[in-house]
């Protein structure tokens, strides 16, 4: 392989550094859309009055960071809430701001566990196309493979040109098996059929890619329901996870995503990928609060130890701006 | 989920009575309107700031035509500055106006579809134009993007660029573009890596590509569902390497596309092409209109119509035509026009398109009013024979009870199928009776008022016999109406 390859390049710190660590690239990947929501706020509250024009422009500082009109509307009435007319600070408007961002992501921090005894436990990757199902199954594989697991994929993308490729390379570089098709074959037979064999082999998790497909695609929609169908012929249970991908670039229709995967497939769960570009992922929020649905881990760059667990906290701080410890 | 732009200015406007030209209060209440809507639609902020002030000065003081509401002629204003603001900036199709070969650059963020893009612009050019087209990936750090172009080339018989490799961008770009010279090629598409803005080394490599290929068209490829983050993205792009269009990709979803707007007002780079769907001949060059009408929650009519056109057999439809045409509508005719619906995206899919209809939507989904219900009575039409079909009367209470069990459902729901049936075949005849002329002066309003389904009131209730009877509306309009 001659690419390259962030994953592979870049040093895995298992050492201490921990915390700091998982900090600070939280901290750097939504430095910049932080820092600019942080900013616009701390521009507007300099010690200043608390009046309709000031509040008007916070809700448009959250608006821009993509939380969605409703959201921003519930924030600034928790903000009004015994503040009105009286004089704020930036620092004090910042922590409410998360305090109230952190309280609506609080019930979604919940990581992705894998279920050994289930033999396989079965997650399925959904979402539209170029969210990053494939990258994020090939950083989930060599994350699960670390913990000692054994780990089968199926690269259920059948359709886009080179999905399975792609795959295929993931498999090769954390060394676990990828069970492959012909493009143009059938993803849920490709399903069966994988699940199948992990469960003889007795792998310990299942991770299935599924080509992307827009929301409002019946046709697309109901092979999705196909291929949760013919798994539970193996397992009433599978899949045990339904894991939605959102771009963190997506706006509001982010919500409809989610609104239309889970009547159709019964989401689980959901990962966000690229809040490492100046997008603010702010729509994530509106998906909580309209969902309660657990948030699973958030993308942050391109190698595999970007990739960590949702922190609702730490999520809501950075896109605030508060300042804490190592996130200066 | 969203209100239209329409309806909640009715709402605002709904206390003035008065007619004449549209006040100073009137028009800052509208636009808050204005503002929200496009805010939900993903416009990012600043644009909206803008366009709403110009909005502002072109409203203010607009005489109010008579026969329509203020809320109809702020609406129209709106929607007319829209389509002026995207559709403004010129050429809207792919420039070839340069010596052979002619280099065209492919950049956007990751996952924004620039591959497929390539892939279908190559299409386009090769089968429409008849150009001779190369394509290059100059991909050289996702896994097997370059087998994806090789593959799409493959598709869509367009000759890629072999690759080498361990080559890196710069160098496959030149390849690329001796490559095409010594062959005669009319057009050499550069299909570049996914890459952040603000990833300082990748965008200093695609400006090393940049001055290697000096490309007469540099397209950037974006989502039409991207947020508030689509200014700040088109505007680093522009000032990094000069954008000359911008594809806008998914247009197929059901986003809102205010990311559209966003990128034209903070760029000034025309919108030139729209990506509608997976196949390769999926590419249009960019509808203003259709994209301001999205943006403003209008629904989408061409995008039906089109559908409609799409799925819908002609054949069929003549056939059924010319049988409504006498009066006549029999079971048979109803599991045909189920079954089209469903291939149009089910009930939900179709919904979403009609303006004004997003409200409904919502009380449809609480009504349980699924498209499972479609599936179901499709399911009793099957269990029936074909002499039951075409004489329903003859479905007495021992048939009933064996077309129940036959399609696993209860002889209360084959009589409500009949009813509806019964109903739709009533609104059949009585348009064959209005006849010819009924149908051109009419037309849909006639269809959808006599139908006796459609109006809001309709939706309310669960088993308001929305369904079928009022579906009969569009599902029997269509075909014979105007859809051709």
């Amino acid at each position: 392989m001659s690419d390259f390859d962030p994953a592979l390049e870049a040093p895995t710190d298992e050492t201490g550094e921990k915390k700091s660590g998982w900090l600070g690239r939280l901290k750097k990947g939504l430095s910049r859309s932080s820092s600019s929501l942080g900013q616009s706020i701390s521009g507007l509250f300099k010690k200043r009055k608390l009046d309709d024009e000031t509040l008007d422009e916070l809700e448009e500082a959250l608006i821009r960071a993509d939380l969605g009109v409703d959201v921003a509307v519930h924030v600034r009435e928790a903000l009004t809430k015994g503040r009105f007319g009286k004089e704020v600070t930036d620092e004090e408007v910042k922590s409410v701001l998360a305090e109230e961002v952190a309280k609506i992501l609080k019930y979604s921090e919940k990581p992705l566990v894998v279920d050994a005894s289930r033999k396989p436990h079965v997650i399925l990757m959904v979402g539209v196309n170029g969210t990053g199902k494939t990258t994020t199954i090939g950083k989930l594989a060599s994350r699960f493979k670390a913990q000692g697991l054994k780990v089968m994929l199926a690269a259920g993308d059948t359709f886009r040109a080179a999905a399975i490729e792609q795959l295929a390379v993931w498999g090769e570089r954390s060394g676990v098996p990828v069970i492959t098709r012909p493009q143009g074959s059938d993803a849920a037979g490709l399903a069966f059929d994988a699940l199948d064999q992990a469960k003889r082999e007795g792998y310990d998790v299942l991770l299935i890619d599924t080509a992307g497909r827009l929301q409002n695609k019946e046709g697309l929609m109901s092979e999705l329901t196909k291929i949760i169908r013919v798994m539970k012929k193996l397992d009433p249970e599978a899949p045990h996870d339904t894991v939605i991908v959102l771009d963190a670039t997506t706006g509001q229709n982010a919500v409809n995503q989610v609104d239309v995967f889970e009547r159709v497939a019964k989401i689980t769960g959901v990962i966000m990928t690229k809040l490492d570009g100046t997008a603010r992922g702010g729509v994530l929020v509106a998906v909580a609060k309209k969902y309660w649905m657990p948030i699973h881990a958030i993308g942050v760059g391109e190698g595999i130890e970007d990739f960590q667990d949702f922190n609702a906290e730490a999520f809501a701080k950075a896109l605030a701006g508060v300042a804490e410890g190592v996130v200066s | 989920m969203f209100e239209s732009l329409s309806d909640r200015l009715s709402d605002v406007f709904g206390r003035l009575t008065k007619k004449g030209a549209l006040t100073d209060s009137d028009v800052a209440e509208a636009m808050r309107e204005v503002r929200l809507a496009l805010l939900e639609a993903d416009v990012a902020l600043p644009v909206v700031k803008e366009f709403v002030a110009a909005v502002k000065e072109k409203a203010i003081g607009q005489d109010v035509v008579r026969s329509v509401t203020p809320g109809q002629m702020v609406v129209k204003i709106v929607h007319d500055h829209l389509v002026e603001v995207l559709g403004g900036g010129g050429n809207t199709d792919i420039d070839l106006n340069a010596p052979a070969p002619v280099p065209i650059m492919m950049v956007g963020l990751q996952g924004s579809g620039k591959t497929t893009t390539t892939g279908k612009i190559a299409y386009r050019l090769t089968h429409r134009d008849k150009k001779k087209v190369l394509m290059a990936s100059l991909d050289t750090r996702r896994p097997a993007a370059q087998e994806q172009l090789k593959v799409l080339g493959e598709q869509a018989n367009v000759p890629t660029l072999p690759i080498i490799a361990g080559q890196g961008p710069v160098d496959i770009a030149r390849r690329a573009m001796t490559a095409a010279k010594l062959q005669g090629y009319d057009v050499v598409i550069l299909d570049t890596a996914g890459r952040l803005h603000v990833d300082e080394a990748l965008m200093q490599e695609i400006e090393a590509v940049k001055r290697e290929a000096n490309p007469h068209e540099v397209m950037l490829v974006a989502d039409s569902l991207t947020g508030q983050d689509a200014v700040t993205v088109a505007q680093q792009f522009h000032e990094r390497i000069g954008l000359t269009g911008i594809a806008l990709t998914r247009v197929d979803g059901d986003g809102r596309g205010g990311a559209a707007l966003s990128m034209r007002a903070v760029t000034g780079v025309p919108l030139k092409l729209m990506g509608l769907g997976e196949k390769l001949e999926a590419l249009e060059v960019f509808h203003a209109d259709r994209i301001a009408n999205r943006i403003l929650g209008m629904g989408d009519i061409v995008s039906l119509v089109e559908k409609a056109a799409e799925t819908i057999d002609q054949q069929e439809a003549e056939k059924m035509a010319a049988k409504l045409a006498k009066g006549k509508f029999d079971l048979d005719d109803l599991s045909q026009q189920l079954k089209q619906m469903r291939k149009m995206g089910g009930m939900q899919g179709m919904l979403a398109m009609l303006p004004g209809v997003a409200k409904m939507k919502d009380q449809l989904a609480k009504a349980n009013i699924d498209d499972k219900a479609i599936k179901r009575q499709e399911a009793i039409i099957s269990s029936m024979t074909p002499k039951e079909r075409k004489n329903p009367q003859i479905i007495q209470a021992k048939r009933k009870i064996r077309i129940a069990k036959g399609s696993g459902t209860t002889v209360q729901d084959v009589n409500k199928l009949l009813k509806q049936h019964q109903q739709m075949a009533d609104m059949m005849k009585r348009m064959a009776k209005l006849g010819k002329k009924g149908m051109m002066r009419g037309g849909l309003g006639a269809l959808f008022g006599g139908g006796g389904g459609m109006p809001p009131g309709g939706f309310g209730g669960p088993g308001g016999g929305f369904p079928p009877g009022g579906l009969g509306g569009p599902g029997g309009g269509f075909p014979p109406g105007g859809l051709k």
